[in-house]
């Protein structure tokens, strides 16, 4: 049995980094050209590693499943990217963003991991501008900052709407630079199936072509999985459709314990889902909580009339209008954290103030800020005694040019003008702080396996702040990953190419094989999506925004009946050798099958509240989250053992040397 | 085609010099036949002068001629290949949503202009140059008469209504073709800022009057002879 | 609603091809294009057919994997939108519908739907980056100034997802507004000034070897972009071409 070793370097934490990157073991450039390296995945995390592994001077193969890197999902990122430049000069600095980050994941994040975070954001932003991304600026020519939930200070990057689009084109542009040298091998359109380990090592990986459906084989020194999170367990989200756990999964069945999966976050300004066809959910950015102000009606009677189409937002007065986050956290107001904000919204519903005909909506209101900025407008143009009309003209301008794709996007999908109506907004699964569980090299229990991005499990805790995604997975791939990766490496530079025709990779292929062989030759009843769609509203009901002991148990028998079941009657259409997407699905949902009961085994097991994970037996007088620090302040990492419910927890005890355990509190 | 022009921007770019220089041209040409409407002496001396002058004859009509043959040899060679980039079409293609039908029919306003010059240069470019270099009287006076016979021959060329009306119709393709052209041009040669309002609008009067112009002398002279 | 479905089903990249006629029924004005495309996807897994290919992935509007032509145009007859952003709303009850991939020889039908655009990644391969090492020591990101309508511009022509609508849409399959986005990202920031001469060579004889057709200024291409790309980039793109080829 693997003991869970995150070897932390030691020293004091803000010199942890520093120490340890000069005493690694590095390799030399002329040695680097005969060292391979798999990347599977290419967003942020694993197109910016990628690039940088080039550029040092390594062999890189990169997997997407998708025609080009540039579509990964990162792409959809909309707010920003977090970094303690201080620009603002408004007290920031690497130590308080660390302490956002660690307090922001309600304490259940690695603190060493978290500073060293913190330490390389503002090397990320230099990165990015130099790399050409078109980051907004201010009239001086200065790079512009906003707020972001969760936090004092004004410390997020952005370009317009689309940040993390520009920040993968940046990522992609850097790799672009060495697929033309040669030095990055592209695979666009494969899948990895599996890893193949040699001697306790990840030595390789099998591959689908997705357009030809011939299954090939990789070897490299190295394996770097970069594949996101697994949001789409719950079938809707706001991930992509493909978004997909089965490499995280995959290597997690061939020794790499999974932590945390029961740390998942629920987003809370998405657009609400209108009906059973529903394929995904679009999110709003967080954003638009700097200007939007979030409410119910006070009156039940006026939800109700609201629900049945009978009363429009706009006609309810001021007073019978309930502003609960400003109510209930007047310190942080309608920026609190995205659990919090997520748990008071369910609340509300749950209660029968929800405004939409399914009662699971709360508006987001932009009338004051239209107002303020309009009022604002007139002033610095020199208007005396504007009109109303003429505030709300100015004002609106302002509020479309912060936020005009946005609304546009909103205005396309519900066919209403958010401008003159409040926005609908809801909950939605979003970003997975659990995944694999990796030591501060971000390497996995397996040998050169690492794990990099949303994949992994280490900086975000409980719940993740907005505006850190993205810092993490530039982080890792940037300016983490290839340091500790050449520490690993330096050893195995005698060790010549990795041959792919060993038995290791023959019984990999083999059973990768006869899984895919399963499918098209089941004659079953029900397709892929029937089956996921099942599993998507056992989690979502049972395992979603607020658990409890008793629908966790459920939901593990559920999901197993469910997974027996799959196994038995899926069927699968086309053929094994030709581009079929059917056949991609039911491969990934038969690992959601497995991944969505340890998911809910983990739930279980933490007995306690704690960012994204409410268990409803763990919660203050007053309706919060209660965690519980003496029993639960630990990472689970499950290793798996041939059945999901039967996983073997080991426990890394979390160390706060540096900050001390609070109870969070936006009040 | 080589070297510089082997590019699709350059191709572009000599494209749209090429029709600036035919749009300049058009100019001078209007004006020549307007003095015709309101003075034959004036159309007379002024054609006179346009024939007989080596610096307009044996400098700016070969320039004149290779702009044109240029425009149009490129132009059907850019036809062929762009017609060769979408090697299977669309079984349903909405072309007017995006894009206005001059835009889309460049070639085929080309072609009835390519027509029209053809049916031009019979009428007169072809008995001019017979007149002139082949015959060699470059008098410009009718054996037995007095005074130039340009105008003359001008009033005799449109007595034909077959001929206007070919005429009519080749100039309000020669309109629909500047309304995309003019502006087009400029844009092919980058030029595409603040100005731009101004060009188009220009263009869009351009395209309207200077056609117009042409037809009015040929409906001037047939209604007037 | 009721509708009638003229879809585009090829086996693959050697099979012909041809329209094929499908009813869907029942479908709510309120689904989104490709979600009414898996009411039909399920429907024909019922039946043991085989579903129709698709691109898609974010079903936001920014992954820029969806690529239908929609009734003669990309994405459909709404602007401003990709594929996955198209409403059933914008069609009648009992409307005929074609539904075809993007047409260029340039990007060769995979399956059905499904159309091969590395042509694109091979055009941004050629130059469409700025060289720089991942140091952790390039200068301060505040170090240069860039004016503030320099870096919106630069930021409204990086906007571009590469879905390739402009070629779907451009009667001569030109691809001058994808790349000229891409030129322009960087001709507009000092950080792309260094190598912008090569940069637009690169790109534009990478482009004339894949096959697009050339520009005739329809500017079809600016109306069906998803993301509003301006003509702007292209005649910019056409200078910074002539400056590096001719000054």
């Amino acid at each position: 049995m693997t003991t869970l070793n995150s070897r932390i370097p030691e020293g004091p934490i803000k010199d942890k980094w520093t120490l340890y990157k000069d005493h690694i073991d590095l390799v030399n450039p002329a040695n680097k050209r005969n060292i391979d390296i798999i990347v599977v995945g290419t967003g942020l995390a694993g197109g910016s590693a990628a690039a940088t592994l080039a550029e040092l001077g390594y062999n890189v193969k990169a997997f997407a499943y998708q025609d080009s890197p540039r579509r990964a999902h990162s792409i959809a990122a909309q707010g920003g990217i977090n970094a303690a430049k201080n620009y603002m000069g408004d007290g920031d600095s690497n130590y308080r963003l660390f302490y956002d980050t660690v307090k922001g994941g309600d304490y259940r994040s690695r603190e060493a991991n978290v500073h060293r975070l913190a330490e390389v954001s503002g090397a990320i932003i230099d990165q990015c501008v130099a790399q050409g991304v078109p980051f907004a600026r201010d009239y001086g020519g200065l790079l512009d900052n906003r707020s972001f939930g969760g936090v004092l200070v004004s410390r997020t990057f952005y370009a317009k709407g689309q940040t993390g689009q520009q920040l993968l084109l940046g990522a992609y542009s850097a790799m672009n630079r060495q697929i033309a040298r040669g030095k990055i091998d592209m695979y666009n359109r494969h899948e990895m199936l599996d890893v193949v380990k040699i001697d306790g090592k990840a030595r390789g990986i099998i591959a689908r072509d997705l357009v030809t459906g011939k299954i090939e084989r990789h070897s490299a020194h190295a394996v770097v999985i970069a594949t996101g999170g697994y949001g789409n367990v719950y079938f809707l989200s706001t991930n992509a459709m493909g978004s997909n756990a089965t490499a995280a999964w995959k290597i997690h069945k061939k020794g790499a314990f999974f932590a945390n999966p029961c740390f998942t976050q629920i987003h809370p300004t998405c657009i609400p889902r209108s009906g059973e066809y529903q394929s995904k959910l679009t999110l709003m950015s967080e954003s638009l909580r700097n200007d939007g102000r979030i409410w119910v009606p006070k009156k039940i009677e006026d939800a109700k009339a609201i629900q049945q189409g009978k009363l429009k937002p706009t006609a309810i007065a001021e007073e019978d209008r309930d502003y609960y986050l400003e109510r209930r956290y007047p310190a942080f107001g309608n920026l609190v954290p995205r659990d919090v904000a997520s748990r008071a919204a369910k609340e509300r519903c749950d209660a029968g103030y929800g405004v939409n005909a399914t009662g699971e909506a709360v508006y987001l209101d932009f009338a004051d800020a239209i107002k303020r900025y309009g009022t604002q407008q007139a002033k610095i143009h020199g208007i005396a005694n504007p009109t109303a009309e003429k505030i709300y003209e100015l004002g609106q301008a302002i509020v479309e040019e912060k936020y005009g794709n946005l609304f546009q996007m909103y205005e396309k999908i519900v066919d209403e003008n958010p401008y003159k109506t409040p926005m609908m907004i809801y909950p939605a699964t979003h970003y997975t702080m659990g995944g694999v569980w990796v030591d501060y090299n971000l390497m996995t229990t397996v040998d050169g396996l690492y794990c990099i991005g949303e994949a992994n499990f280490s900086d975000h805790g409980a719940n993740r702040l907005g505006a850190s995604a993205l810092m993490q997975g530039l982080a890792d791939g940037y300016f983490v990953l290839p340091y500790t990766i050449g520490d690993y490496l330096a050893a195995d530079i005698r060790t010549g190419k990795i041959p792919t025709d060993t038995p290791e990779f023959d019984a990999a292929e083999k059973e990768v094989q006869s899984k895919l062989e399963f499918f098209v030759n089941n004659k079953g009843t029900h397709s892929v999506d029937y089956y996921h769609k099942k599993l998507g509203k056992i989690m979502w009901d049972k395992v979603g925004m607020a658990r409890n002991a008793k629908g966790l148990t459920e939901a593990i028998k559920e999901i197993h009946d469910l997974r027996e079941d799959f196994w038995k009657n899926v069927k699968v259409p086309g053929e094994l050798n030709e581009l079929n997407p059917e056949l991609e699905k039911a491969g990934r949902v038969a690992d959601f099958l497995e991944l969505g009961e340890l998911f809910a085994k983990d739930a279980l097991n933490r007995e306690e509240s704690c960012g994204g994970h409410f268990r409803e037996e763990h919660v203050t007088e007053d309706g919060e989250a209660k965690r519980d620090d003496v029993n639960f302040a630990y990472v689970a990492a499950w290793e798996y053992t041939g059945k999901p419910s039967e996983a073997i927890l080991h426990k890394e005890q979390l160390e706060f040397k540096d900050i001390e355990l609070k109870t969070r509190s936006y009040k | 085609m080589s070297g510089f022009l082997s590019s699709s921007i350059a191709r572009k770019v000599a494209m749209a010099l090429s029709a600036l220089f035919l749009i300049i041209f058009l100019i001078i040409h209007l004006a020549v036949n307007l003095t015709s409407v309101f003075s034959a002496d004036v159309f007379n001396e002024a054609s006179h002068f346009m024939g007989t002058n080596p610096l307009i004859q044996f400098a700016m009509q070969p320039v004149l001629i290779f702009g044109v043959v240029f425009h149009f040899v490129m132009g059907f060679v850019l036809e062929l290949k762009n017609k060769s980039a979408r090697n299977v079409k669309y079984a349903n293609y909405n072309g007017a949503a995006n894009a206005s039908w001059m835009s889309r029919n460049m070639v085929v306003s080309g072609a009835v202009i390519l027509a029209f010059i053809v049916l031009h240069f019979i009428d007169f470019w072809i008995p001019e140059i017979n007149t002139k270099y082949i015959l060699g009287d470059m008098s410009g006076v009718l054996p037995g008469e007095e005074g130039y016979r340009y105008f003359e021959e001008l009033q005799h060329k449109f007595a034909n209504p077959a001929r206007v009306g070919a005429y009519v119709i080749a100039f309000i393709l020669l309109g629909l073709h500047l309304a995309h052209g003019f502006q087009s041009a400029f844009q092919s040669i980058g030029f595409n800022n603040k100005y731009t309002k101004c060009v188009k609008s220009f263009g869009t009067w351009y395209s309207i009057l200077i056609p117009f112009g042409f037809i009015f002398v040929a409906l001037y002279h047939y209604f007037n002879h | 609603m009721n509708l009638t479905l003229k879809i585009w089903r090829q086996k693959g990249p050697q099979d012909k091809g041809q329209m094929v006629e499908y009813k869907v029924t029942d479908i709510s004005e309120h689904m989104s294009f490709l979600e009414m495309m898996d009411v039909l996807n399920e429907s024909l897994v019922a039946k043991d057919e085989v579903p129709i290919a698709f691109d898609h992935d974010c079903r936001e509007g920014i992954c820029g994997m969806c690529s239908l032509h929609i009734n003669g145009e990309p994405h459909g007859p709404d602007r401003g939108i990709t594929t996955c952003q198209l409403h059933m709303r914008t069609f009648k009850d009992g409307d005929t519908i074609y539904i075809e991939p993007w047409r260029a020889k340039a990007f060769p039908v995979i399956k059905d739907l499904i159309v091969d655009r590395m042509a694109f990644e091979r055009i941004q391969q050629a130059g469409g980056y700025i060289s720089v090492n991942t140091s952790g020591n390039t200068q301060d990101a505040n170090a240069t100034p860039i004016s503030k309508i320099d870096a919106d511009l630069s930021m409204d022509a990086a906007a571009c997802i590469g879905c390739g609508a402009c070629v779907a849409s451009c009667k001569n399959s030109s691809a001058m507004l994808f790349v000229a986005a891409k030129v322009s990202q960087y001709a507009l920031l000092p950080q792309g000034r260094v190598e912008a001469a090569d940069r637009v060579r690169n790109m534009v004889a990478q482009m004339d070897l894949e096959g697009f057709g050339n520009c005739t200024n329809t500017g079809a291409c600016e109306v069906e972009c998803p993301k509003g790309i301006s003509l702007e980039n292209i005649a910019r793109m056409n200078r910074e071409y002539l400056k590096a080829t001719i000054i």
